[in-house]
């Protein structure tokens, strides 16, 4: 067994951390991670991390509030300025970030428990009032942290241990929540989908106003497992079998059925005024010369 | 500064024939899900027959000339447990850091 | 430190509680509030709406008290003094992040006006009857300071106080009013912002990769930095290391947790606040707080006419409790007297310091009004018996 090859690779690992795209932006001294083998939220942290390199954004401002579960362990893991708050209130806390200091680029990445079922509440606001945040949602179907519980997001038929013999409570389609609340960024990606995803959070991250990317991702341990799916790479397979890439398409039309055709796409992509630029704009103009803007309204501004 | 194995592969040839490129792998937190074996664009990677300290078998590259260094199976991997990177990248990369000061050090 | 001018409304005004409070949050430097409309203390947050705009600084009408106990904190870590404003029912929303801005410690001030309860109660109407909420109504154990004012000058000066102590100890700080307080309009002097002092936080002079979110020294309470400064920093809830990592094992959890309890009981002297009249010497002494304390004055007043020695203990600050100066006057006394709007709670903890030394007489009162002074002053000549 030839081992020049090594050797030769060997010889040019002067630091080969620094090679691997996504090293940069995780907490190396708390790798390896507590999630599952075959689960895909590590995946979309490389996606995240590939979108946060290529918008150039200065990493010192960017900020990633997570809430409770498997996917709220992502701010713990990146080497950002990372906050890990309670369950379901990474959004407004998000909000008293964004608002306190507008320089920050401010990113929510939590699960679809966390920000659909007790945290529905403030995302519809905060994608009302068009904070300028940006919301990546890991959905998995399930609440896999406390050990895979119904979730609003889990489709009609298979069995959580809430829903012991099967789920029969209809669920979020998410993405025309998100455009129906006012999102002015709208996409749905897997995360067999990687460089799509990517590409969606750089272009998120970019955007101004209240940005929602659904990132839907296998849990094998849990959703899976329980509904004889396979392990992650089964999902992801049947991802790349069942999805069908619509832009633009009518965000009513994206209801997710148990293990059935999955429209993925950007299909919300608009412009409206900011909480903060409607605030300036308005004070500006009421109180005239008394008021003095708040901040710059987007990170790049 | 982590410590990566590179290029891990099973040929058996005296000519190692080179790809555009080759995958860094840290075996021992692969959780062998499988990604980016069955992702990778050129089917370059497979299971190894060993198996880290956890029991998982992690990949290896038994056609290291089918490696374009793409970095999908970065892009895929869950674990950040490996990534592909282009020789010409890796050549800049190094001549970089010869150019500040840094010393070329064989890993064991 | 002085005032920041632009938040100071200095002059003489005619102002109620809450209105009063609200301009004690700006001249100590408040430049976020997120909060619920729910009376009896709305009007402190919309006269922040009002001012912030020309003081500079943000005012959010959030969806929920959930969402604006955490908004505050977002808006603590970008480097705001911050607070946010309700009353019973919303006190008890926020709980749980109260036990998020103590794990970690984060600077924020909740004024709670408090009316009566439980439940919806009586919105328009007095309490007291949150005071032990606010010590034990998140889960798990944690110090926070409470204050309570008695006048809307107070209102003022005490905010000060409380936003100071915010950013001294790292912890949530109360501000119990009550309706009553928050609602009667008085004279409020607001002095020139050179005279009032405000403490800034302490920023950590380390460079990022030297800095550790909570390492401390002596005074046991962790430097602070904000987000965007470069510290990337981790901030969890979960049990941490001096890190900011999650160290989820009974050993950091231990020291964590005794230490956010030291950094108050350690300075448990510097953290008494009480008001005394006449405790020297005294037979009985009355130990009140809030609006209650204005009609255990009168108490007292009628008591002393009656040729009884009197004193008067009013507490500024609540939480931590003054238990050693409660002690020390109970070897003194022949009775303390604690009069409260609600059924027994403060004076649970002067029982608990008296540590039996002294009989307490407690003068409970369901709210939605204040004492009558006959009914303490018969409860002051029981003591004295």
């Amino acid at each position: 067994m030839s081992t020049d090859l090594y050797r030769w690779a060997d010889q040019l690992q002067l630091g080969t951390d620094i090679d691997n795209p996504v090293m940069p932006f995780l907490r190396q001294d708390r790798i390896p991670h507590i999630w599952c083998p075959g689960c895909g939220i590590g995946t979309t942290v490389n996606c995240f991390a590939r979108a946060l390199t290529e918008s150039g954004l200065d990493l010192d401002k960017v900020a990633i509030v997570s809430g409770i579960g498997c996917t709220g362990r992502v701010a713990g893991y990146m080497n950002l300025d990372s906050f890990h708050t309670t369950h379901g209130r990474a959004i407004p806390f998000a909000t008293g970030l964004k608002l306190a200091n507008p320089e920050l680029k401010v990113v929510v990445y939590s699960g679809d428990g966390d920000l659909f079922a007790i945290g529905g509440n403030h995302f519809i606001h905060a994608a009302r009032r068009n904070m300028d945040i940006m919301v990546v949602c890991v959905n998995n179907f399930t609440y896999g942290m406390t050990g895979g519980q119904v979730a609003p997001t889990t489709p009609l038929g298979p069995t959580q241990t809430t829903m012991p013999y099967g789920n029969f409570e209809p669920s979020f389609n998410l993405p025309f929540l998100a455009d129906a609340c006012g999102a002015v960024y709208v996409a749905r990606w897997t995360v067999y989908h990687v460089k799509q995803l990517a590409k969606a959070m750089q272009e998120g991250l970019k955007k101004k106003g209240f940005v929602f990317i659904e990132a839907l991702s296998p849990c094998p341990t849990l959703y899976s497992r329980r509904n004889r799916l396979g392990d992650g790479v089964d999902q992801l397979k049947y991802y790349k079998e069942k999805s069908v890439q619509k832009n633009g398409a009518d965000t009513k039309e994206l209801a997710l059925g148990f293990q059935e055709e999955i429209i993925v796409g950007k299909f919300v992509d608009r412009e409206r005024p900011t909480w903060l630029e409607s605030m300036n704009e308005h004070f500006s103009r009421v109180l005239g010369t008394r008021y003095q803007p708040w901040g710059v309204t987007h990170a790049e501004d | 500064m982590v410590s990566w194995k590179g290029g891990f592969g099973v040929s058996a040839a005296e000519e190692i024939k080179r790809g555009k490129g080759t995958i860094f792998l840290r075996p021992e937190i692969c959780k062998g899900c499988s990604f980016c074996i069955d992702f990778c664009p050129t089917h370059c990677l497979e299971f190894s027959r060993d198996f880290n300290k956890k029991g998982y078998h992690y990949p290896v590259l038994p056609r290291p000339e089918d490696c374009t260094g793409c970095d999908l199976c970065g892009l895929y991997c869950p674990d950040f447990a490996i990534f592909g990177v282009r020789y010409k990248d890796l050549e800049k990369r190094r001549q970089a850091l010869l150019a500040a000061g840094f010393v070329d050090v064989q890993q064991g | 430190m002085h005032a920041d001018p632009k938040g100071v409304l200095t002059g003489v005004h005619f102002l109620d509680g809450d209105h009063a409070a609200c301009e004690g949050a700006l001249a100590a430097g408040c430049r976020f509030v997120a909060g619920y409309p729910i009376t009896p203390s709305t009007e402190v947050v919309e006269r922040f709406a009002a001012r912030i705009p020309t003081v500079g600084g943000v005012f959010i009408q959030m969806e929920d008290e959930i969402a604006s106990s955490i908004a505050i904190q977002g808006a603590a870590w970008a480097g705001k003094k911050v607070m946010t404003v309700t009353s019973g029912p919303g006190l008890s929303l926020m709980m749980e992040h109260v036990g998020l801005a103590a794990f970690t410690e984060t600077p924020c001030v909740f004024v709670d006006v408090q009316r009566g309860g439980p439940s919806t109660g009586l919105p328009t109407l007095p309490g007291q009857a949150d005071m032990m909420q606010v010590k034990w109504g998140s889960h798990g154990d944690y110090e926070p300071i409470a204050l309570s004012p008695n006048s809307p000058q107070e209102c003022f000066d005490l905010m000060v106080k409380a936003f100071n102590l915010a950013e001294i100890y790292r912890v949530p700080v109360f501000f119990m009013m009550d309706e009553v307080v928050g609602h009667m309009t008085e004279r409020v002097q607001i002095p020139p912002a050179e005279e009032i002092e405000v403490v800034e936080r302490r920023w950590s002079s380390r460079p990022p990769g030297q800095y550790r979110p909570y390492e401390t020294g002596e005074d046991l309470v962790p430097d602070m930095v904000k987000a965007g400064d470069g510290y990337r920093i981790h901030i969890t809830g979960l049990t941490h290391d001096e890190r900011g990592y999650p160290a989820m094992n009974p050993t950091a959890h231990g020291a964590l947790v005794r230490r956010i309890h030291d950094k108050i009981r350690r300075h448990a002297d510097a953290l008494v606040d009480i008001r005394e009249d006449g405790v020297e010497g005294a037979e009985v002494v009355v130990v009140s707080f809030g609006i209650t304390s204005r009609v255990a004055a009168a108490a007292v007043e009628a008591a002393r006419q009656q040729g009884l020695k009197v004193g008067h203990m009013r507490l500024i600050i609540t939480w931590p409790f003054p238990a050693r100066r409660i002690a020390e006057v109970a070897r003194q006394v022949k009775g303390i007297v604690v009069p409260e709007l609600n059924m027994g709670q403060m004076v649970l903890e002067v029982e608990r310091a008296a540590a039996g030394r002294v009989p307490v007489h407690s003068v409970p009162h369901a709210g939605g009004t204040v004492h009558e002074p006959e009914v303490i002053l018969e409860k002051i000549l029981e003591a004295a018996r």
